[in-house]
């Protein structure tokens, strides 16, 4: 049994807007363990960017949870049998304890790698940056009978530079000790989000969150860079929350698959379940939108029918209903769906599955 | 680097050549110089040698040769360091703007600060607390600041001293530390006297810069690099002050070669002119308006060449704060 | 296709544009009426218009040159309630008694309790002047008392030539608005004509106009408009000088528009309806006033209102200067040149009045040019 890391509990977010308000996320209720990769899919828009920054108490403004939590499992790198759960969304978004688990505890990696590195710094100088607030190296202070005493005590500015490059190296960037001092605009796409990877595991943290980090890249660098998180999440142990509106890029990524839906989620399963055992209509129409390899067809691939709903006006009682090929009339325009456990780690949130 | 800036300290210099060329003539420009107008008071007075002194001054100035010769010959004088006399004080140029450049210069570098420090924190706080109360007073001061020009400012703060208050506010010193030695007293005094004029100035110029400091700053906020900055886990202030204002400060940067330095010169001279300040600002209006050519010809190209120069400085000060500015 | 169907075709082409141009000007409208401080500015500057522009002489209770015994009077408060605490709906102000003192030589006045003046609407005046330049008329909008002989009424005091303020103001406020709005007009059509000549043709001729207006941007704003109005022989005429010093703001101002408008014609010269424009073989000037110009036109509104202050301050600080315009015209600048000293401040502080209503009228402009560039601009954010 894996631990628990992230808890996210009926998570209720709001964005009052002069038009109205945005109920941008809707009860999302999920767990992350540690060393598990969670996929997060859905369209543009749908919450799963905002959920992963309520995680990191970096809600744009001026949305506001409004209901529900989220628990941060914390336990100590320098004194790892204690734990603590810390409720993230009580804390003070600019104060220090939220700064030690942003960049410390979960790393985070941007969609927009051309722009996600201030262009007046080095990269060498931003992976400094994390280091000397979080990296603490032990200092021995001498040995009393079998145990050692040992202080932790931050990186100075040399040994920043040396990790520097050694996490520009681990993240396959040629010439490390050369490019450490190269500024954003000196670095193409691929190497600056390679820089940005560098940036959030250079203080080993226990979490990745990685917001479609391929997706303003071209498809080659795409797989070098899943590559490149495939390894560092193997060798380091971490676990990672992979959002992206990219089925094909989850699947060889995930061990479990959240799918979202204009701020709900609707399915929660293992990987395998949300390919081959799919519940939820709207997950059925997402992979049915996926061209598949060697399946020789003349059908043309088939799309979600509809629009994507404003977000002022979300449709009464499933949101998914205008667009859902199982529409049921009578009952799905009507009765919000229940969040349920269908089959063993299997959940879903949608009225086929229900008895009303 | 170096080849960059020789090659803008030419174009300077072409333009300076060029600049001073235009000054000349638009002082020379009106009809009836300071000369001819002197003649006829003078001889009004009953001044019998006048003609003859005022042909002398023609002579020694060249002022009947033609203009290229007589253009060439003030140029060059310049450049030795003599910048001609002054027709209606009688005295060198370099004396008069000397008397007044110490003063000259305090005043402006003690405005500049303050509409600075105003323009930048103002703009900063207003950006980083879009919407809030602070925002909207900011906002809403520095829109009346922008419909308020120095000297009209300077014109209600006289009417509230003199009227009000019933307070004496104008010069720099007291009539006791006038042509007092420097003391630590006569210094108070001038403190006591200087915050007036500079909070006017800093007043009339902050605002603008405020608007542009914080347009660029929401602009810069909006950016990913600020909350991949934030992600790191770095404070607050960190990531306002080395990751914003860092690359929001640029604009501010040419304002300080292309406003400010020139402004060192000529100073907010309006203002100066209501205060009755004893900078150089009114010395240049005034020469202007009695056609007194070479104080007023020394001033102007004196203002332009700071602005060269603060053009080439705020150029290169750019390439070293942004590394994505590249010379050519 | 038929002739018929051809201008079938070319009327519903017309409808079509007419109702994009429509949906875009609402649009613009619709974000321009939200920003309540551009619909307040837009009105206060409407209003300076109306009152100052087109009927001073209706709005002014006195003519712009009429001249009263009264000399440097301070204003008259407009009272409900005398001394004697007895009420008047119709409001009233005290006579005025001259007072010499001779010690200070100053002329002084004192409110004369005995004589009241009453306030009346519709008055007609001494002299009949012409509405709008051709209108005969002599109604004022308010005066004192027609019925009373000698009645006065000078709400923000009188000038050393005995000359009612409220109306010098009145008319001071159409020169001043006037120099902003055809200066600003000469200044768009100078920058933008070159702006967007240079930014079409390109090489040599951008060149020129980019190298002049790099030399004329060289000069500090300031102290080269002193100069060249300090150019302006004293001899001329006041109409002459007028001209000139509007000629002068249009000089120093136009190049910072031209090199905005450049910048815009080389990122619109590339789009595709102008090279759709150019393949079809339309001549470089109907390229440049047809397809280039409009698409500047929302950039050049907002510029052009932003600007219009710079000129009326220009105007006010340089006649007040004494360099601008001169007496017999009327500017608010003009009559400041009254509060040049202290002296003058300490003893006929009225004098002073012109200067909040300058600084209204650039604070309008302002909230107006700012909801304008809000608006015209689809894809501003903020």
């Amino acid at each position: 049994m894996k631990e628990t890391l992230v808890e996210v509990n009926d998570l209720h977010i709001n964005f009052e807007v002069r038009e109205g308000t945005v109920k941008a996320v809707q009860g999302t209720t999920f767990k992350i363990n540690r060393g598990q990769t969670t996929g997060v899919i859905g369209e543009s828009g749908c919450g799963k960017s905002i959920t992963a920054k309520a995680i990191m108490q970096m809600i744009p403004h001026p949305g506001k949870i409004v209901q529900g939590e989220v628990l941060y499992h914390f336990s100590d790198k320098t004194n790892p049998s204690q734990e603590e759960i810390i409720r993230i969304n009580d804390l003070d978004p600019d104060g220090s304890r939220i700064r030690e688990i942003r960049g410390g505890e979960i790393g985070m990696i941007f969609q927009e790698p051309m722009s996600s590195l201030t262009p007046v710094y080095t990269a060498g100088y931003q992976i400094g940056e994390a280091l000397s607030l979080h990296r603490l190296v032990p200092q021995k202070l001498g040995d009393q009978m079998d145990s050692t005493i040992q202080k932790y005590r931050h990186v100075t500015k040399k040994e920043a530079r040396e990790i520097a490059i050694d996490m520009l190296h681990k993240v396959g960037l040629p010439k490390p000790e050369r490019r450490v001092d190269s500024y954003p605009h000196e670095l193409s796409g691929g190497q600056r989000q390679r820089v940005m990877v560098a940036i959030a595991l250079s203080c080993d943290p226990v979490m990745l969150i990685a917001d479609e980090p391929t997706t303003a890249l071209d498809v080659s660098i795409e797989a070098q860079i899943l590559d490149i998180m495939r390894d560092l999440q193997e060798t380091e142990d971490m676990a990672i929350m992979f959002i992206t509106h990219n089925l094909g890029v989850v699947a060889g990524m995930a061990e479990d698959i959240i799918v979202m839906y204009m701020g709900k989620q609707v399915e929660h399963a293992s990987a395998d379940d949300i390919f081959y055992n799919s519940k939820h209509p709207y997950t059925k129409a997402l992979l049915q939108s996926i061209p598949k390899v060697g399946r020789r067809t003349t059908d043309r691939l088939a799309s979600i029918k509809g629009m994507v709903p404003s977000p002022f006006e979300l449709p009464t009682g499933c949101v998914f209903h205008p667009r859902c090929p199982s529409f049921m009339p009578g009952k799905c325009d009507q009765i919000v769906p229940t969040w349920q456990e269908v089959e063993e780690n299997h959940w879903v949130s949608c009225l086929l599955y229900e008895e009303v | 680097m170096l080849a960059y800036i020789v090659r803008r300290l030419g174009y300077a210099l072409v333009m300076i050549v060029l600049v001073s060329f235009v000054s000349f003539l638009i002082i020379e420009l009106p009809p009836g110089d300071f000369l001819t107008q002197k003649l006829m008071e003078l001889q009004a007075q009953g001044d019998r040698s006048a003609a003859l002194r005022i042909d002398e001054y023609r002579a020694r100035y060249g002022l009947d040769k033609p203009l290229l010769e007589r253009y060439w010959i003030w140029a060059s004088n310049f450049i030795k360091g003599d910048f001609g006399e002054s027709f209606e004080y009688e005295r060198p140029v370099k004396d008069l703007i000397g008397e007044r450049f110490t003063m000259t210069v305090i005043l402006a570098l003690t405005t500049l600060v303050i509409s600075y420090t105003v323009a930048i924190v103002g703009g900063v706080y207003s950006a980083t607390h879009q919407y809030s109360l602070g925002d909207q007073a900011i906002t809403v001061l520095a829109f009346l600041g922008l419909g308020t020009p120095g000297f009209l400012l300077a014109l209600i703060v006289l009417f509230v001293a003199v009227v009000i208050l019933k307070q004496d506010i104008g010069g720099l010193f007291s009539r006791e530390f006038q042509d007092a030695p420097w003391s630590l007293a006569r210094v108070w005094d001038l403190i006591k006297h200087l915050w007036i004029p500079a909070l006017i100035g800093a007043a009339a110029s902050a605002p603008a810069w405020l608007r542009i400091m914080r347009g660029n700053m929401l602009e810069i906020l909006g950016q990913p690099f600020i909350e991949a900055a934030r992600a790191r886990g770095l404070k607050k202030k960190t990531v306002t002050w080395r990751h914003a204002v860092r690359v929001a400060i640029n604009p501010m940067v040419v304002i300080l070669g292309s406003e400010a330095l020139p402004g060192l010169i000529g100073g907010n001279a309006l203002v100066a002119i209501v205060l009755g300040l004893p900078t150089i600002g009114p010395l240049y209006v005034d020469a202007l308006q009695s056609q007194d050519m070479y104080m007023a010809g020394t001033v102007l190209v004196f203002i332009v060449m700071m602005m060269l120069i603060g053009n080439l400085l705020a150029d290169l000060a750019l390439v070293w704060l942004d590394p994505r500015i590249r010379l050519d | 296709m038929s002739d018929q169907q051809i201008a079938d075709q070319e009327i519903f082409e017309e409808i079509k544009e007419a109702e994009v141009n429509q949906s875009y000007l609402s649009l613009v409208w619709w974000k321009f009426k939200k920003n309540k401080l551009a619909v307040v500015g837009g009105i206060i500057v409407l209003l300076f218009y109306i009152v100052c522009f087109f009927f001073a002489e209706f709005f002014a209770p006195y003519q712009l040159h009429e001249t009263k015994e009264y000399f440097r009077a301070p204003p008259q408060l407009l009272r409900f309630v005398d001394e004697e605490g007895s009420f008047s709906l119709r409001p009233f102000v005290y006579g005025l008694e001259e007072t010499i003192d001779m010690e200070l030589r100053l002329r002084t006045y004192e409110n004369n309790t005995d004589v009241k003046y009453y306030l009346h609407f519709f008055v007609p005046g001494e002299q009949p002047y012409k509405l709008l330049g051709f209108i005969p008329a002599n109604i004022h909008l308010f005066g004192a008392d027609p019925n009373v002989e000698g009645s006065e009424m000078f709400l923000f005091g009188t000038d050393s030539l005995g000359r009612d303020l409220f109306s010098r103001i009145i008319y001071g406020g159409r020169m001043s608005l006037w120099i902003g709005l055809l200066g600003q007009l000469l200044t768009m059509a100078l920058g933008v004509s070159l702006g967007t000549i240079s930014g079409y043709y390109g090489g040599a001729t951008d060149i020129v106009v980019q190298r002049l207006t790099e030399f004329v941007a060289a000069f500090p704003d300031i102290p080269l408009f002193i100069a060249l109005a300090a150019a302006i022989p004293v001899s001329w005429s006041p109409q002459m000088i007028y001209l000139m010093l509007t000629l002068i703001l249009v000089f120093i101002r136009w190049g910072g528009l031209a090199r905005q408008v450049r910048g815009l014609i080389l990122s619109l010269r590339e789009r595709e309806y102008v090279l759709a424009a150019k393949s079809a073989g339309a001549t470089d000037r109907r390229i440049m006033f047809k397809h280039l110009v409009p698409g500047t036109m929302s950039h050049v509104i907002v510029i052009a209102t932003l600007m219009i202050p710079g000129m009326i301050l220009s105007e006010t600080a340089l006649s007040w200067l004494g360099l601008g315009l001169r007496p017999p015209l009327t500017s608010w600048g003009v009559l400041l040149q009254e509060v040049s000293n202290v002296r003058s401040i300490r003893f006929y502080p009225w004098l002073l009045i012109p200067v909040p209503f300058v600084i209204f009228s650039i604070l309008a402009f302002n909230m107006l040019g700012d909801g304008l560039r809000d608006a015209l601009d689809p894809y501003g954010g903020r």
